[in-house]
């Protein structure tokens, strides 16, 4: 299983659920990686659900693994992509052209689901609309506070901003405008004093 | 004119000076020998003639160069001013009641003539004159909420009310004690203060939020908030963290009475009436321990209530290395004599 038990953490940070099926003519999935097993999961207990459904899948690492069972559900789209920037512009059409009551399934990581879920309510979709379960691995996408770019697949705290090259810590403070946690210079106060870096949640 | 205005910088050479009547009316933040976190929002009302509780917007000897000071943080970084776009009525209501208080509270520093919707607005300290139509953007160099906050003192954010909650929506901020509008853009009142240790756990901000969604047009509130600023550096910016961080290990035994500076934020809360949206003035006030110790009441105070704090909140507020040099330099203005209870000067 690719669950995790996310801490118990501040207001701004975002919690996951469970996907679970939900009365409607349109149904919209969105999941990388191993989010595939929570899509897989809501398909059984939901027989049906998938085949009225739109799903959009980058599986990453994942590979073929979970693609055949996707698609033994026959959905009525089934678009496997080779990264999440690649799927944005189908995810926009496909926000823009459904028709209110359209359900919206999130799953995978948090970068994943994060960067869908601003897609849905910048296209104003209500949070209502919207289910999110957490699967796979624990990354984050972290905005540098200082220079503004976000690195994706941050793992371990501090890390080296991709961008501006300063070491940030990670925060658990989540800016879902960004869909990115915060990352703050760690040695300001003592240039050069870079604590060891360790894995997030240890 | 009735203010001297100083001419004064907020960085680098940092050559900014309170006057005696600036220490005075300092605001502050204590009214008992220790401290925790509480709503303490009480009615905006004109209080005491001189102090910084007495005008809507107080303007005082640091204007010009506080102005001077936002448009070169702006011009470094113009992401510190950000309105969603549903927000510029809020800007309008807000730049409509900045220019009517000040032109009413301090009629030799700004004029305001109105005929209709045609505007006249006449800036003397910063030699800005503007005519305009209000609610026309087209006809004011900028939006309207950074067109007035380049133009008044302290930070402002824009709240605006819907689900029950308050939204951050746009803001003009470059004087904060650390936090960052262009990531706290768009956040809910729990979600922009999730960072705050203790006060979510004591229901202060719960309380906080029910109290505000219930605030009513003409009756505006108020409350301080306070920390230490190492140099009186306005713009202690998260973006800028890496570069002013260091200054805090710059504090010694000898430096530290003139360095170390009490920030103190005077808030207040307007309930704005064409966008129903909150604004939220944040006015920060700098002052140096060793002026600050002029007044004997509040050199007793400010010691006792730092040596006192929980030591997160001297974590959260950025304190905690410099603490015990602070409060060294303190404990000798402090003869452990009883203080007065209240913030004023005995």
């Amino acid at each position: 299983m690719s669950r995790f038990q996310f801490p118990k953490s501040i207001h701004s940070r975002p919690v996951y659920g469970t996907l679970a099926a939900r009365p409607g003519k349109a149904h919209l999935m969105v999941a990388d990686a191993e989010g595939a097993e929570a899509l897989l999961d809501l398909a059984g207990s939901a027989p049906g659900l998938m085949a009225k459904a739109h799903v959009i899948y980058i599986p990453g690492d994942a590979g073929e693994r979970y693609i055949p069972r996707l698609g033994a559900h026959s959905p009525t789209q089934l678009y496997i992509g080779p990264s999440y920037s690649a799927a944005v512009p189908r995810l926009r059409k496909t926000l823009a052209d459904a028709h209110m009551g359209l359900q919206i399934y999130l799953a995978g990581t948090e970068g994943l689901m994060g960067q869908a879920m601003l897609e849905a309510t910048s296209a104003g979709y209500p949070a209502s609309a919207i289910q999110t379960e957490h699967r796979g691995s624990t990354a984050r996408r972290v905005q540098c506070v200082h220079c503004k770019g976000t690195t994706e697949n941050v793992t371990t705290t501090p890390f080296i901003c991709a961008h501006c090259g300063l070491n940030l810590f990670v925060r658990d403070h989540y800016s879902r405008r960004l869909a990115a946690f915060q990352g703050v210079c760690v040695d300001a106060e003592d240039p050069g004093d870079v604590p060891e870096s360790e894995g997030l949640y240890q | 004119m009735t203010i001297q205005f100083n001419d004064e910088t907020f960085h680098d050479d940092y050559t900014f000076r309170n006057s005696e009547w600036a220490i005075r009316r300092f605001p502050f933040p204590f009214h008992e020998d220790s401290y925790m976190y509480s709503v303490n929002l009480e009615p905006h009302l004109s209080l005491r003639p001189g102090s910084v509780y007495e005008k809507t917007f107080d303007v005082d000897e640091h204007y010009v160069s506080e102005m001077r000071d936002r448009a070169r943080v702006l011009a470094e970084d113009p992401l510190r001013c950000q309105s969603l776009p549903h927000m510029t009525l809020a800007g309008w209501d807000l730049l409509e009641l900045i220019m009517e208080s000040k032109a009413r509270e301090y009629p030799d520093l700004f004029e305001l003539r109105r005929d209709g919707d045609h505007w006249h607005w006449i800036n003397k300290p910063l030699e800005l004159e503007q005519k305009f139509t209000f609610l026309d953007e087209t006809t004011l160099p900028c939006g309207p909420m950074e067109y007035i906050t380049r133009q008044a003192q302290g930070d402002f954010a824009l709240l605006d009310h819907r689900d029950e909650n308050l939204w951050m929506d746009a803001g003009m901020v470059t004087t904060q004690a650390d936090w960052s509008l262009d990531f706290d853009i768009g956040m809910n009142f729990y979600e922009w203060h999730a960072p705050v240790p203790l006060a979510h756990e004591l229901g202060v901000f719960q309380r906080a939020l029910k109290f505000l969604l219930n605030l009513q047009q003409g009756a505006p509130v108020r409350r301080l908030n306070w920390t230490m600023t190492v140099n009186p550096l306005l713009d202690t910016s998260p973006e800028n963290y890496h570069k002013w961080g260091v200054q805090k290990t710059e504090l010694t035994p000898e430096n530290v009475g003139s360095k170390q500076h009490l920030r103190v934020e005077l808030q207040t809360l307007f309930r704005l009436p064409r966008s129903n949206a909150l604004a939220f003035p944040i006015r920060c006030y700098l002052i140096r321990l060793e002026d600050l110790v002029t007044v004997p009441k509040w050199g007793r105070r400010l010691h006792r209530v730092l040596r006192d704090l929980p030591e997160e909140l001297a974590t959260y507020k950025g304190f905690i290395r410099n603490r015990p040099m602070i409060v060294d330099y303190l404990s000798k203005f402090d003869d452990g004599a009883e203080t007065s209870p209240g913030i004023w000067p005995d």
